[in-house]
């Protein structure tokens, strides 16, 4: 069920000849690998924003959906297929075409009037038809007595809507959102969601159509007409929900709480819809085929010891919630511990195994030889480290062999980040160890010099042994 | 909200003046009366009053001729940032470009300006015959070199870490290329800019002393200004007067200090980018008094119709557009190989002749000699640098752990960075001479007076920079004394004292082709040495070893940033960044 549009344009498909404001036609996005091969990230994608409805682009992070986003708007060009805007092929951002980002993106150093206005200085409005216009905007997104105002005084939700107004004062029929409320807090991110569907049910409102980039599943079925769910590595359209609740809506019902549960199931690869992340075979996958979920082994023991105490089985959507995780938070966790054999996922509900119950019920010792057992049994890319490392003459290789060989499916900071997420987790199960000073990777833990300092320094005591050091962490004493 | 950062329109009709209006007001007429005197005194002809020797030490024209070197100073900055705001963006937005403007501006920067004086002034009075305009604009021509590399790295470095949130935003906005560079290029390198822009000015005074009064091909020239002053009372014999010359300088530096770059430094704080909050907020009194008057607003509001008629203007610059699609790689390559054909057969040109050059007028001998007395300056550098370090360091984290201590002493140490060095090389001259020191050891001395400031700044910066919370953990942890440098200070100041003995060992550089060769009361101290060889062969004119010099010390100073200071600087950043 799509509702008619507010201005009284028919809903999609309703008119023959009707045309989608915004369209991707089979569209095709690759990046240039290091070594000069192409890193897909989107693939084949065909997709229509049609005016009157709201449509939501879920995935995980790497599945491509912010790319979908920027090559609609056209700040970056597809590889093949093409991007359409009322029909003509976008060779830049189209005129009727606005965008709200993450991060709100407003200049520092010009007050809220100065960047509600800058749109329509760019368009060669005259200055005193620009200053009412904005001042219009202005008080539409309720910021009325801020236009003097700098961004930095101001809260993350009065910025965003600045960031709103500087989109709507240009009267866009279709408005673009990069994941607009992730970056405030929940209560924030509640009002100011309610604000943009109460002016969406205006009559005068001018946006004919919004297409809302998230990852939050709830926000998705809350807000969207329609749900494109795309798979990871490379992004496809794995899946297309009509959501068809009456509005507004509200989360405590039945029918809400099923189409929650249903994408969850999508998303984490429910029975028969395998998605790229979580294989079937993983003992049989290459490096590059079944990359590493940026999963910490502190957040996976932390995942699967709540799991434990929850009986073992929790439904993913109520974990999420009551942890106040959004997917991008929680999945990568959920990967990792499935990839190693330590839950599985079954129809949205997160199962712990007997080796995940061991995991984080043995000692430390024991728990350490469990990991890597597991590791090197069912994660690609640290096995063939291991193997490597136990070829090796002298138990020692340098990094660039592993990151060259990453970099044939990966990007170069990527391939990196894969190598740290294996780094950590060989570290934890005492596999392998990694210099950062050399950029060796070696069998055996690397040998200190010896130092009468060690002792007393923390700088060298935190750098071994204990916990495994947080990603990112390396390059720093 | 509790107050406007800009009053509304009501403000504007009020029709008194107040104090500060007044106070404003006459120093924009004194400003623009300056202009016009530099202006006028520049059109003079060149006579015999611009021989060196002949310039006045009367005191009574000391506040003249430090007016008119500042003059320079800042024609010389303005002329730097036009410089940068076309040079950078070009650099950062076309591929092409690139490949060559960058290195080219790393090798620019690395060589010594006061070598190519020699060149720049033939150059000038040629195109400015018989007229002080050509002698000016090679003094501002000096200057300009000292500083506008470091302007445009700093524009050119902004440009590349643009935050990709706030491009995006400007492209869906549509803005054009011209309406992009004002609201956002500009803007958000405005910091980094007025930062290197105080530093490089700092700089440029050593650059203005030393250009003022100069030698070339046996005819001395010299520059109405307080660098030829200095000369001329160390060329007499007269201390007193250049102890005179030194207070004014100091004042100079600390009223310029003052009226222009404190003020500039709180006003940019306004571009700061929301995720790096300054510590402290810089302020200044007279942004204050500006900001008091209302003759800035009546000045933008004057500005408006005419920003706007050239924004309009400004649009054939056009907008950027996204290709439809990419893949016309082959034609793109071939393009590229063709440029890169084209900048390498002109280079290699013009490098074949500068050598054949070189090989016609003085033999390609002078290469071989010039890179044995490269060894002796060399080494004077290299003394420098490890002498200052192990004098400066400890004195600079020192201070820098004291926060009353580093409140007192970094504008001092701002001031001592700025102030140009060889205003004090005539006291140190005349305690050579006075003890006979030869100046192949005394050199050093002289080479370390503007460059050991860099390290001291940079170490007191540096140790300001340590967390506190690093120093409580090591306290609780009974970490004192050597155990403490090695683990916590010295790794703490790393990337700091490596930016400083970059600037040091760069400033001593330049400094050998003046710190070689002294005159003082007639008496001429030289060292053996590959600047004092410039010099000479500057003075008499021997225009093939002058060039021979300097391509050969460009080559070690090149070298010398590649194989230690670059490999510092990663290192600094890779392990030692906080």
């Amino acid at each position: 069920m799509r509702p008619t549009d507010v201005a009284g344009l028919p809903a999609p498909g309703g008119t023959p000849g009707a045309m989608p404001i915004l369209a991707a036609e089979r569209v095709s996005k690759r990046f240039t690998a290091p070594d000069g091969g192409a890193i897909p990230v989107l693939e084949d994608v065909s997709f229509e924003l049609w005016p009157g409805e709201i449509v939501a682009l879920l995935g995980k992070s790497g599945s491509g959906k912010s790319t979908l986003l920027r090559l609609l708007a056209g700040l970056i060009p597809p590889s093949s297929g093409r991007a359409l805007h009322r029909g003509r092929p976008l060779d830049g951002p189209a005129d009727g075409v606005a965008m709200v980002f993450q991060t709100f993106a407003l200049l520092p150093w010009l007050t809220v009037l100065g960047n509600v206005e800058l749109g329509l200085e760019a368009r060669g409005v005259p200055p005193a038809e620009r200053r009412a216009r904005a001042l219009a905007a202005i008080d539409l997104i309720g910021l009325d007595g801020f236009e003097q105002a700098y961004p930095k005084e101001l809260s993350g939700g009065m910025r965003q809507r600045v960031g709103f107004a500087r989109a709507l004062v240009i009267e866009p029929d279709a408005l673009l959102m990069d994941e607009p409320f992730s970056a405030l807090d929940v209560l924030t991110a509640e009002n100011l969601r309610g604000e943009l569907l109460e002016m969406w049910t205006r009559p005068d409102f001018p946006t004919r159509a919004m297409l809302i980039v998230t990852h939050n599943i709830e926000e998705a079925v809350l807000l969207a007409d329609r749900v494109l769910v795309l798979s990871s590595n490379p992004g496809r359209i794995l899946a297309e929900l009509d959501v068809g609740l009456p509005r507004p809506r509200r989360r405590a019902t039945p029918r809400f709480e099923a189409l929650v549960d249903e994408i969850y199931g999508i998303i984490t690869g429910r029975d028969g819809v395998p998605t790229a992340v979580v294989p079937t075979v993983p003992e049989r996958a290459s490096p590059t085929e079944q990359p590493l979920p940026p999963a910490t082994v502190g957040g996976m023991a932390g995942l699967l010891e709540i799991l434990v105490g929850r009986g073992g089985r929790e439904d993913l959507p109520d974990l999420a919630r009551d942890l106040n995780l959004e997917v991008d938070d929680l999945l990568p966790l959920v990967d990792g511990a499935v990839l190693l054999g330590f839950a599985t996922v079954d129809d949205a509900d997160l199962a712990v195994t007997p080796a995940g119950r061991d995991f984080v019920t043995v000692d430390i010792l024991t728990a350490k030889e469990l990991f890597a057992r597991q590791a090197t049994e069912r994660a690609p890319l640290v096995r063939a480290i291991s193997n490597a490392l136990a070829a090796a003459v002298d138990g020692r290789l340098h990094e660039r062999f592993f990151l060259d060989i990453l970099r044939r499916g990966f990007s170069e900071d990527e391939a990196r980040h894969q190598l740290e997420i294996a780094i950590d987790w060989g570290r934890y199960g005492e596999l392998f160890d990694y210099d950062a000073n050399t950029g060796d990777l070696s069998r055996e833990p690397v040998e200190e010099e010896p130092d009468p300092g060690a002792q007393v320094s923390p700088t060298v005591t935190l750098r071994r042994g204990g916990p495994p050091p947080p990603r990112g962490s390396r390059a720093r004493p | 909200m509790p107050t406007l950062p800009f009053p509304t329109g009501h403000a504007l009709r009020r029709p008194r003046w107040r104090p500060a209006d007044v106070v404003v007001a006459a120093a924009v007429l004194a400003l623009l009366y300056g202009l016009l005197r530099f202006g006028q005194a520049a059109r003079a002809p060149l006579d015999s009053a611009a021989a060196a020797g002949r310039v006045s030490t009367d005191p009574v024209g000391l506040p003249g001729f430090a007016l008119r070197s500042l003059a320079r100073m800042f024609v010389a900055l303005a002329c730097s940032v036009a410089f940068t705001l076309v040079y950078a963006p070009i650099a950062a937005r076309s591929r092409r470009a690139e490949k060559v403007l960058i290195p080219a501006l790393d090798i620019l920067q690395s060589v010594p300006v006061l070598g190519f004086l020699a060149i720049t002034v033939t150059a000038f009075l040629r195109l400015f015959p018989g007229s002080m305009l050509g002698l000016e604009a090679a003094s501002i021509f000096a200057i300009f070199t000292s500083q506008v590399w470091n302007l445009t790295f700093s524009f050119y470095h902004s440009l590349l870490t643009q935050p990709r949130p706030l491009v995006e935003a400007v492209r869906m906005l549509r803005l054009n290329r011209w309406q992009r560079f004002w609201r956002l290029d500009v803007p958000g390198a405005m910091i980094p800019l007025v930062w290197n822009g105080m530093m490089s000015f700092g700089g440029g005074w050593f650059f203005l002393t030393a250009s003022e009064a100069i030698t070339v091909g046996g005819r001395s020239f010299a520059l109405p200004g307080i660098g030829s002053y200095v000369a001329a009372a160390s060329q007499r014999g007269e201390l007193g007067r250049v102890g005179l010359a030194i207070a004014v300088m100091v004042l100079l530096v600390i009223g310029v200090n003052a009226v222009f770059w404190r003020p500039l430094v709180a006003w940019s704080e306004r571009f700061r980018m929301e995720e790096t909050e300054a510590a402290e907020v810089p302020r200044s009194v007279v942004l204050d008094l500006l900001r008091r008057s209302r003759l800035p607003r009546l000045a933008a509001r004057g500005w408006h119709p005419a920003g706007e008629a050239l924004g309009r203007a400004m649009r054939v610059l056009g907008t950027p557009r996204t290709p439809a699609a990419t893949g016309t790689g082959r034609r793109r390559r071939a393009g590229d190989v063709v440029f890169g054909l084209v900048v390498a057969v002109a280079a290699l040109a013009g490098a074949w002749e500068a050598v054949r050059y070189v090989a016609d007028t003085a033999g390609l001998g002078a290469f071989g000699e010039a890179f044995r007395l490269g060894t002796l300056t060399f080494a004077r550098v290299a003394a420098v640098v490890v002498v200052s370090t192990v004098i400066w360091v400890p004195v600079g984290v020192g201070i820098g752990l004291s926060p009353r201590l580093a409140r007192i002493a970094q504008p001092v140490v701002q001031v001592l960075a700025s102030f140009p060095a060889n205003f004090l090389f005539p006291i140190v001259a005349a305690v050579l001479v006075a003890t006979h020191v030869g100046l192949d050891w005394g050199g050093i001395v002289l080479m370390a007076l503007g460059a050991q400031w860099y390290v001291l700044f940079n170490a007191i910066a540096g140790a300001m920079a340590i967390p506190s919370d690093l120093r409580e953990a090591m306290a609780s942890l009974g970490v004192t004394g050597w155990l403490r440098w090695r683990r916590l200070i010295l790794p703490g100041i790393f990337p700091a004292y490596v930016t400083g003995g970059i600037t040091a060992s760069g400033g001593a550089w330049n400094a050998s082709i003046v710190a070689e060769v002294v005159t003082y009361g007639g008496t001429v101290l030289t060292a053996t040495g590959l600047g004092a060889a410039i010099a000479e062969s500057t003075a008499e004119g021997a225009s093939g070893r002058t060039l021979a010099g300097i391509i050969v010390m460009c080559v070690y100073v090149v070298t010398l940033n590649r194989l230690v200071w670059r490999r510092l600087y990663r290192l600094a950043e890779q392990r030692f960044a906080p």
